[in-house]
């Protein structure tokens, strides 16, 4: 049942990460975004992943889909809900992405990784995670701080109206 | 779902769609969500290797910090997009070929 319910969740992330790729309706694009940040965070509870889980709901979903969809109603005449966009050059961006693909796969299936036959087994990872950042990555936590409190005062900025 | 393959096949084609996204579309807002879809192959990257592989928890840590980054290129890309379309009046990123007209 977990390996059908897995699949499930696989199938969902590469449809509706194609949808967004290759759709030609912008809302469209961005619902199917949607669905494609759930699959990743069912797949992170395949992963024993339960805090990034929550997080990827909470920030993605929640935070960036938001973003998106503002950028989306804010920059086009809104008259009905199709909102149409165009690619460019698909014939070469398609050669270009089947060739690294083709190179990431080749270089990455046949390596045998070490200890690849052997997950861990599930332990909450919250414990864990608020350690660590608060002793090995204590330095990495400040930066983020600081980094997210420039791209706030920028993005305020940058976002004015008498620039 | 027990094969660390699984998950660096579905990795390696979010990866190439949200490459194939970043290099084809004209919309601004679009190339954000190829963005988006790239850094999340990355993400389950760490977090799989994590599991399969090192079996601590770095991998998570990893992934944290690249959502947090995630949250914070989308603000800063989405006021330069607005700013293009109040320049400009759309945000076709193939005509945007100057910094002030």
């Amino acid at each position: 049942m977990a390996d059908f319910i897995f699949w499930v969740i696989w199938a969902l992330i590469v449809a509706s990460a194609a949808l967004v790729a290759f759709g030609n309706n912008l809302i469209h694009s961005v619902f199917a975004l949607m669905g494609t940040f759930l699959g990743v965070a069912g797949i992170y509870i395949f992963l024993n992943a339960d805090f990034l889980a929550v997080t990827q709901i909470v920030v993605y979903v929640g935070g960036i889909l938001v973003l998106l969809v503002f950028g989306i109603m804010l920059t086009n005449q809104i008259s009905t809900a199709q909102i149409s966009q165009s690619s460019v050059q698909k014939g070469l961006g398609l050669v270009v992405v089947l060739g690294v693909a083709a190179i990431i796969l080749t270089a990455v299936l046949p390596h045998d990784w070490v200890g690849s036959t052997l997950p861990m087994e599930f332990t909450d990872t919250v414990t864990g995670i608020g350690n660590l950042l608060f002793t090995d990555y204590l330095i990495l936590f400040e930066i983020a701080s600081v980094l997210l409190l420039g791209a706030l005062i920028g993005a305020a900025t940058l976002a004015r109206k008498e620039l | 779902m027990d094969h660390l393959s699984s998950y660096l096949v579905l990795s390696a084609i979010l990866f190439s769609l949200g490459l194939y996204t970043v290099i084809t579309r004209r919309n601004a807002v679009a190339i954000l969500m190829g963005v988006e879809l790239i850094l999340n192959a990355a993400n389950i990257n760490f977090v799989a290797f994590s599991k399969f592989v090192t079996h601590n928890l770095d991998g998570h840590l990893m992934s944290v910090f690249i959502i947090m980054l995630a949250a914070a290129e989308a603000a800063v890309a989405l006021a330069i997009v607005l700013n293009l379309y109040n320049d400009r009046g759309h945000i076709n990123v193939d005509e945007a070929n100057a910094l002030k007209q």
